[in-house]
């Protein structure tokens, strides 16, 4: 075209960045890859091809990892990881300062590979992704530097094995690689098979920078790859960004084995627009929410919630925003859409669209490249929260839209999911959006925005997205664990005996404790508990898990504890331990008959002592303001995880059982606790304790019985948000496997034992709470 | 000026009609009741506004022939401006030689765009009668700042006699600017008032409403100020005199853009943009032009539609549009000073 008639016309032309530097680092690199093993590229083999999603071009062959590849990265991992941890936070520091130097000086060369590779449009690489991982290395470099001094009580976990998805391919390996490293961790992380590209060119950036051997190892390779890294014995965490399905694999496939875990899944979260909202710019949100990267963000803003009346005037503009959309070319600097990363993923959206006729579909007329894997923006009106696209993860630019009439229906509908990974609010009345925030099921939540991430506020979700977070203080906690040995714990049995003779005095029967009442087992069934000597000292009932089922229900309608005032939940632990103090001495006895010897008064003490450390922590386990680089706050909130059902210790029938649930009450959750199995008489004395000391009914529930048999039911509940066990029995790996079920947070001691007499207050009040992010940027 | 630019006029690529004035393509705003439900619900969210106006920059670019096109029709919609209480007769008729020759010949006939213009030459009242001299015959209409211009702040009756005697000089274009304390005090009706007397002081003299953004307060007084004054029949609506400290920038032409496309979509009139003061720089001009077709569409790019209130821009311009003839870089000694 000429000058003259583009000045008519007033097209963009095209404006595309060079491919030229990372082809040929591609060449440089013999256009095939091995393994990154031990500070070494292995030998290549043309096992599968990396290729150009909007082209079909081959970029490069990779080699598919065996078991004894595998073997060789770990162990690499294992060698180099005392020395890694034992070189010092500061020396770790200058390290992943170098890393995030050397990421920064050849920034644009990471983007374009990244977009050759990947897809995405060279704009999302260059002024993103790799920003945010330069920020990730640096703000990591400083996380290392204070580690000695911050966190004294707390040390590496070893090695972990770290497995990322295609969508932010070097991204996803910096919010990995950076914490681990940190803190003293060594890696072997496996890319996607569709992207590994970038992993392979950091690789190369570790041996620039003289790297320690074996602290990064890169295998390349699929699912297959990533399941002998799961399984692998001598690896002490997991950590995971993938789909829900894979993660649910996973945390089946780590269960009972003692390694950390933490995942980050899908979503289905909601873009909520309010009528007072700035409509053009919650339009323009969208824009970041859902055809960022083409869709395929697990936080995307996928299901638009909007005020019913103005429902028509909204998705009239946002027809006519995704008409200006440009697909095309990724490495155009013109362009908003780029290609889907790999055919498998394009059929995937193609299939599920196709599938699921419901609603208005409306697709712009935009120019659509004739070959290569892309797909249009799309937006699906007149849906409801029952139509299959309201609730299911498309993970393409495919965007589904309900009305709502109130706050409260936005905030039932938004919440009306199994996910909880993120949520937007628009509006502009700050009363309204800070009442929505908490209110929502999710690990972050942006007003008046989408999409905004930063190393220093963190990442990751609730319900079946996952947990664990990534990113600030938050996220260096999957990444470390106490300090000290762990011992073993060993089990213990309840007293055997003939169980014939008991005492003379009145007959007391001991109930399950369901909704603030005593009650009877659905079983009908109870069990003798026995002194040392075999004398019968009462009998509790054997609940089953209908009992769990009653105890759960309790605790659902007890959800305005979690709601109650910090001072309020302080106020009723001092006075559970008061009134505990005025039946110390009886309760000493108890202890002392059940389990022989004369710790009762000690542990009995302690146990006031224990109700005073969270009463006083109730209103001081504060959240954080993160330090984004934004005008406005990231906030950093501690809330209740919801309900936790727990296996209170065998060993310390009172001290365990008010250890674990003295924690969880101080951060508003409601708990459902399985007693000593041994010794569950406490727990039945101690239910009249609560009783009169203004728990409301639900926030406690107390159920005697079999570990064992509970254990199952209660980790696979689907109303359980969290299960903590330090029980003898071994049920630690039951209880990981069956919370597979709704992904819900564990918390299992191993078979390792616990000194109860020490609070440890930081590792309840942590497993009592998650962190949600609210980011609120303001400006007028 | 030289004879051989205004020779060369008619046989332009723009043809002898220059597409200045709105109502020689389409009929004027006619304007509305004023609508206080509407200018209420107005929500201008700063931070997202700031997000997207950062955004526009980087993802648009326009590259080579398609730079200079761009660059071209950022000349065409620029009114070369001077607002200078030091003005003379012999200073702005050297602007408009630039107005009428705003590229060297040479330029524009290697990229064959031989009789291009600037939109309109803006200047005072007193400089009307030289502006007109000037430019008789070029088609390019001169515009003249009124109504108490910068501050708008003299005897409101004086400031219509300033428009009717502006257009009887022979001003075609009338850069009004609103009463501040109106907006700052939520009293609409009286902006609207305002803004309706100034229309009808202009008769078929189109006027540019200048909101003086710098001093608005918030984003949102700049979207209800832009709603109320195209009510009341603005058929520019522009961001600012020059004198403010804060004149032109990406969010407040987002804001008031969108309020653009809005009163189009609801009244079906289109009204234009004029964006003055701090853009001096060529890839300024492109972002501004990138932002107009995102968010508004192709047909306002366009002078009839679209305006530059600039004095340093075109010397960037030309020394871009040099460096793409030559791909040398160029220097500003080389082009014609206005």
């Amino acid at each position: 075209m000429t000058v003259k008639e583009i000045f008519e016309s007033m097209d963009y032309g095209t404006a595309p960045e060079s491919p030229a530097e990372a082809l040929a680092w591609l060449v440089d690199q013999g256009d095939r890859f091995g393994h990154f093993i031990d500070g070494a590229f292995t030998d290549p083999r043309n096992d599968f091809e990396s290729r150009n999603p909007a082209t079909g071009e081959i970029l490069a062959t990779l080699t598919q990892a065996t078991l004894p590849e595998v073997d060789a990265a770990v162990a690499a991992a294992r060698k180099a990881q005392s020395k890694w941890q034992k070189l010092g936070g500061a020396g770790r520091a200058r390290y992943l300062y170098a890393l995030a130097r050397q990421l920064q000086k050849h920034g644009r060369l990471v983007a374009v590979l990244e977009t050759l590779d990947n897809g995405k449009p060279i704009r999302e690489a260059r002024d993103v992704d790799i920003p945010l991982v330069q920020r990730h290395f640096y703000y990591h470099a400083g996380m290392a530097q204070l580690m000695d001094d911050e966190m004294p009580d707390r040390e590496a976990l070893g090695v972990c094995g770290q497995i990322i998805p295609w969508n932010f391919p070097i991204l996803m390996l910096a919010w990995k690689v950076a914490p681990a490293l940190a803190m003293g961790n060594t890696v072997v992380l496996k890319p996607a098979e569709y992207t590994s590209l970038t992993a392979l060119l950091f690789a190369d950036i570790c041996r620039q920078i003289g790297l320690p051997k074996g602290v990064v190892n890169i295998v390349t390779g699929d699912g297959a790859v990533g399941e002998m890294i799961t399984a692998h014995e001598r690896i002490d965490k997991i950590a995971f960004t993938g789909s829900t399905a894979v993660g649910r694999a996973i945390r089946t496939a780590t269960a009972g084995s003692g390694k950390a875990l933490t995942l980050e899944l899908g979503g289905k979260s909601p873009y909520i627009v309010f009528d007072d909202a700035d409509i053009d710019s919650a339009v323009e949100g969208l824009v970041d929410a859902i055809f960022f990267n083409q869709g395929q963000v697990c936080c995307a803003g996928s299901r638009l919630l909007i005020h019913e009346g103005i429902a028509d005037r909204f998705h009239e503009k946002l027809r006519a925003r995704m008409g200006k959309l440009r697909l095309g070319n990724p490495l155009d600097k013109s362009i908003d859409m780029g290609a889907l990363a790999d055919p498998v993923q394009l059929k995937t959206v193609q299939g599920m669209i196709a599938d699921n006729p419901a609603g208005t579909h409306f697709t712009p007329p935009c120019d659509m490249p004739a070959t290569g894997c892309f797909y249009p923006p799309t937006l699906i009106t007149d849906l409801a929260p029952a139509d299959r696209l309201m609730q299911e993860e498309i993970f393409g630019p495919v965007l589904v839209s309900a009305t709502f009439r109130t706050p409260a229906e936005a905030v039932e509908m938004a919440n009306n999911t199994r996910y909880g990974l993120a949520a937007t609010i628009w509006s502009e009345n700050i009363n309204l959006a800070l009442d929505i925030a908490p209110k929502l099921a999710a690990g972050v939540v942006w007003i008046n925005g989408s999409n905004m991430f930063d190393a220093a506020a963190g990442f990751g979700g609730v319900r079946e997205s996952g947990f664990g977070r990534e990113g600030g203080w938050a996220g260096l906690t999957a990444y470390t664990r106490p300090k000290g040995r762990r011992k073993a714990l060993k089990p213990q049995r309840p007293h055997g005996g003939d169980a014939t003779t008991g005492d003379a005095a009145l007959d007391r029967t001991p109930k399950l404790y369901i909704g603030g009442k005593q009650t009877r087992p659905d079983s009908g069934y109870s069990r003798a508990v026995l002194d040392k000597s075999g004398a019968i000292l009462g009998h509790v009932p054997v609940a089953s898990r209908k009992d769990i089922r009653n105890a759960v229900e309790a605790a659902q309608s007890a959800a305005g504890w979690g709601e109650s005032s910090a001072h309020l939940r302080a106020q009723i632990l001092y006075y559970i331990g008061e009134n505990l103090s005025a039946r110390a001495d009886e309760l000493a006895a108890r202890i002392d008959a059940l389990m022989g010897g004369k710790s009762g008064k000690a542990e009995v003490e302690a146990s006031i002592d224990r109700l005073f450390t969270y009463a006083a922590w109730a209103d001081k386990y504060e959240g954080r303001i993160n330090g984004v680089p934004m005008r406005g706050a990231a906030l950093a909130m501690h809330e209740p995880v919801g309900i936790i059902g727990a296996f209170c210790p065998d060993e310390a029938p009172l001290l365990g059982l008010i250890s674990v649930m003295a924690p969880a009450l101080a951060m508003g959750n409601r708990v459902v606790l399985v007693a000593s199995e041994p010794a569950p008489l406490l727990a039945t004395d101690f239910y009249q304790i609560l009783d009169t000391s203004d728990v409301p009914a639900g926030a406690v529930n107390i159920l005697t019985g079999s570990h064992l048999d509970l254990a199952a039911p209660m980790a696979a509940h689907m109303n359980i948000d969290a299960v903590w066990s330090f029980s003898s029995s071994d049920i630690s790996g039951e209880i990981e496997r069956a919370s597979a079920s709704n992904l819900k947070r564990t918390w299992v001691n191993n078979g390792h034992a616990r000194d109860w007499t020490h609070a440890d207050s930081n590792s309840f009040l942590a497993a009592a709470t998650e962190v949600k992010t609210v980011w609120i940027p303001y400006g007028e | 000026m030289t004879q051989k630019t205004a020779k060369t006029a008619p046989d332009s690529c723009l043809g002898s009609t220059p597409m200045h004035l709105p109502q020689t393509v389409e009929p004027r705003n006619p304007g509305m009741d004023l609508d206080l439900d509407w200018v209420m619900r107005a929500q201008a969210n700063t931070s997202a506004i700031e997000r997207r106006a950062a955004q526009l920059g980087t993802r648009r670019s326009v590259k080579k022939e398609y730079q200079a096109a761009w660059l071209l029709k950022a000349v065409t919609c620029i009114d070369l401006t001077t607002l200078s209480g030091d003005d003379t007769a012999g200073r702005v008729r050297r602007l408009c030689a630039k107005a009428r020759q705003p590229l060297r010949p040479d330029l524009l006939e290697a990229l064959d765009m031989q009789g291009l213009t600037t939109g309109a030459v803006c200047v005072y009242h007193e400089m009307i009668a030289p502006a007109v001299a000037a430019l008789e015959g070029t088609g390019i209409p001169v515009a003249a700042v009124s109504t108490g211009f910068p501050a708008g702040l003299s005897p409101f009756d004086l400031r219509v006699k300033e428009i009717e005697a502006s257009v009887a000089a022979g001003a075609k274009e009338i850069d009004i600017v609103i009463s501040r304390r109106h907006v700052l005090t939520g009293n609409w009706q009286a902006l609207y008032d305002e803004m309706r007397a100034f229309r009808a002081a202009c008769g078929a003299a189109h006027v540019k409403a200048i909101l003086a953004t710098g001093e608005l307060g918030s984003l949102r007084n700049v979207a209800r100020a832009s709603l109320v004054c195209m009510m009341a029949g603005a058929d520019f609506i522009k961001t600012s005199t020059g004198k403010e400290s804060v004149n032109a920038t990406l969010p407040v032409s987002l804001v008031m853009i969108r309020a653009i496309r809005e009163y189009h979509e609801r009244s079906g009139a289109r009204v234009g943009y004029k964006p003055a003061g701090g853009i001096s720089k060529a890839k300024d001009a492109l972002v501004y032009l990138s932002m107009i077709k995102e968010e508004l569409g192709d047909r306002w790019l366009s002078p009839d539609l679209f305006r530059f209130g600039a004095s340093s821009l075109l010397g960037d311009i030309e020394r871009q549009i040099e460096h793409h003839i030559t791909g040398a870089y160029s220097a500003a000694y080389r082009h014609p000073m206005g």
